[in-house]
């Protein structure tokens, strides 16, 4: 019988040869990751269990990226960024993006990979539930929390449960008007929220080759929002060149044997697919844009790990340009490096910036900003019962702010297609 | 581990995810500080929407100042789903609730639940949140894989609590570690 790549990684991570679905067993961690919001309670945790004087396992494998409550008056907030200055400084933590200066870089999830921490056959944890992201990279990746990791803190190691793995084949190119957001907002509608608890969702097929490393990060990104423990994608010479671009250190591949054992496998036509939504209050109330045009909006969001990278701003701006904005329009690169990009980016000789700006939307600062709500004075919080349309990841009730608001996933092509309407569009009415 | 646990229940839905069971603004919180710590439960399940805050009738806020705590707490399908925060477990456990029983579990809560200790998170077979209303007198047999409605004299099977029992009943991941030789006893 053969092995599936997630196998194949954690039988790697625990120093075997095989492992069996269903096992428990001992990995190896090769990144740990936290943040603000996390990092203060790992920490404790860390320090109550390990004692005060205690030394974490290994300075240069746990990265540290503010990036949550970054620009708010909050007090609290603040003092949390202190308390991971204070780890950082008394453990010699190396990779430390602090906030207010030249190393600051904004969403974790974005940041791990542009500063080289995502590398094919590793397993990396992150106290946030979209550390599933870098499995676009071909690694076992998932989000924990913070007694597990101040756990790894202590000892480089965490049991797993080998997880059965879901296979998602997806053929052909995306036509111009979908986007991965769009494929993945399909998935969950059609598995549910709790489609793929405590499984692995490997995707595979011809479509993997024609998307960029980013989309395939916004598939992997979004597993959790079926119930996913990671997503996964076998590396290819995308992955090889972005990771060689970012990082020295070496790295093993593995890929899914054609034997291997699956608990399910489903198949898509990436032309059958068309744009698409997840409603209130649920990533899997799924619906077709198109269905929705009577849907009147009070705002258009497009930022954070799921859908505030450069090519979701790229596709952003495609729609936008020459157009204004009907509705208020907030767009929040993940990182500085994505807002830096903005000025250099450009669609038909116009710079992203200017795009945004022209049509009348507000850039903020890079961070997670209102994707998750957080304090009253966070960028773009829906702070009363609005209709908003974004391109993040979750619409629980509440999720972005008040619990009276509603919030709309798509594509970052429909919301810019909606901002512009200021009711839901498909985007196709601005690509012909 | 306790034996029983005896209280009264609150009863929640499907898909409750740890934004209302813990909304964001509170994440500024940390839950080392014990000061801190202790105000997450005036903010517990502060998030679900007012139709949904106590099944059947909701509009029955979880934590009430004056009144005692829920021990247990009754869900659907999915518990616990969305982010990773483990302000989550805590908020419940610091509110005076003591165990779970739900369809199924989002895996990260699950794990936050056993590998800290907060709560004990029971499975069960059928859908339970048809067979108790919010307020009803409970008690679990942890040794009889059982839940009694005492309100309606009625009793359930809980599914075993499997593989994750020795970490249960040495108390959390760390114990259980040590217990199995995984850390040394010092730590």
């Amino acid at each position: 019988m053969g092995m599936t790549l997630t196998e194949k990684i954690l039988a790697k991570a625990a120093g075997r040869k095989t492992l069996s679905q269903g096992e428990t067993v001992w990995v190896n961690v090769d990144v740990m990751m936290t943040h603000d919001i996390c990092g203060p309670g790992t920490i404790g945790i860390f320090h109550k269990k390990f004692g005060k004087s205690a030394r974490v396992w290994d300075p240069e494998k746990i990265v540290i990226i503010p990036d949550h409550f970054i620009f708010t008056a909050d007090q609290k907030s603040r003092r949390n960024v202190d308390i991971l200055r204070q780890f950082v400084d008394e453990q010699g933590i190396r990779y430390f993006y602090d906030v207010g200066g030249e190393k600051y870089k904004g969403v974790c999830h974005i940041a791990l990979p542009e500063e080289g921490h995502t590398r094919p056959g590793e397993v990396l944890f992150g106290t946030d539930s979209h550390s599933c992201t870098a499995g676009a990279f071909g690694e076992f990746a998932t989000g924990i929390g913070n007694t597990d990791a101040g756990f790894v803190f202590g000892t480089g190691k965490l049991w797993l449960k080998v997880p059965e793995t879901m296979r998602f084949e997806i053929e052909g190119e995306l036509p111009p008007y979908l986007m991965a957001k769009d494929l993945i907002l399909r998935i969950i509608g059609d598995i549910g929220v709790g489609g793929a608890t405590y499984r692995a969702m490997e995707y595979a097929g011809s479509a993997m080759a024609s998307l960029n490393i980013e989309e395939r990060m916004t598939l992997c990104n979004m597993v959790i929002e079926a119930g996913g423990k990671n997503g996964v994608i076998a590396p290819d010479e995308v992955t090889r060149e972005f990771v060689r671009s970012r990082t020295q250190k070496p790295f093993e591949e593995f890929f899914s044997d054609p034997d291997a054992r699956y608990h399910s496998v489903r198949r898509y036509r990436a032309a059958d697919l068309e744009p698409a939504v997840a409603k209130p209050h649920s990533p899997d109330n799924h619906a077709l844009a198109r269905e929705l045009e009577d849907v009147q909006l009070d705002r258009a969001y497009i930022g954070s790990c799921t859908g505030g990278k450069i090519t979701d701003f790229l596709a952003a701006a495609k729609i936008m340009k020459g157009h204004q904005v009907k509705i208020d329009t907030f767009v929040v690169p993940a990182t500085t490096e994505i807002d830096r990009r903005l000025h250099t980016e450009s669609v038909d000789g116009k710079s992203l910036f200017n795009i945004f700006t022209n049509a009348g939307a507000q850039l903020g600062p890079p961070s997670c900003a209102a994707c998750l709500g957080g304090p009253s004075d966070t960028f773009g919080r829906l702070n009363r019962a609005l209709k908003c349309i974004s391109s993040t990841s979750r619409n629980f009730p509440g999720r972005m702010g008040s619990k009276e608001a509603q919030v709309f996933l798509a594509s970052p092509l429909t919301v810019a297609a909606s901002a512009v309407t200021g009711k839901i569009t498909d985007p196709r009415a601005f690509l012909n | 581990m306790k034996d029983f646990i005896r209280g009264s229940v609150y009863v929640v839905g499907d898909d409750i995810d740890t934004d209302q069971i813990i909304p964001a603004q509170y994440l500024n919180l940390n839950p080392a500080i014990p000061e801190e710590r202790k105000m997450f439960a005036q903010y517990a399940l502060s998030g679900l929407p007012d139709g949904g805050a106590g099944l059947p009738n909701g509009n029955r806020p979880f934590f009430q100042e004056e009144a005692p705590p829920f021990r247990i707490i009754l869900a659907g399908k999915n518990f616990g789903c969305g982010s990773s925060r483990e302000h989550a477990p805590i908020a419940l456990q610091v509110a005076g609730v003591e165990a779970v029983v739900a369809e199924f579990y989002a895996r990260i809560f699950y794990r936050n639940c056993v590998n800290g200790g907060y709560l004990l998170p029971f499975e069960c077979e059928e859908r339970l949140i048809d067979h108790f209303r919010t307020g009803d007198e409970a008690e679990i047999r942890v040794g009889e894989e059982k839940i009694l409605n005492l309100t309606s004299d009625k009793n359930f099977r809980l599914k075993s609590l499997g593989e994750v029992l020795p970490i249960l009943e040495a108390g959390d991941v760390f114990a259980y570690a040590k217990a199995s030789g995984m850390l040394p006893p010092s730590q």
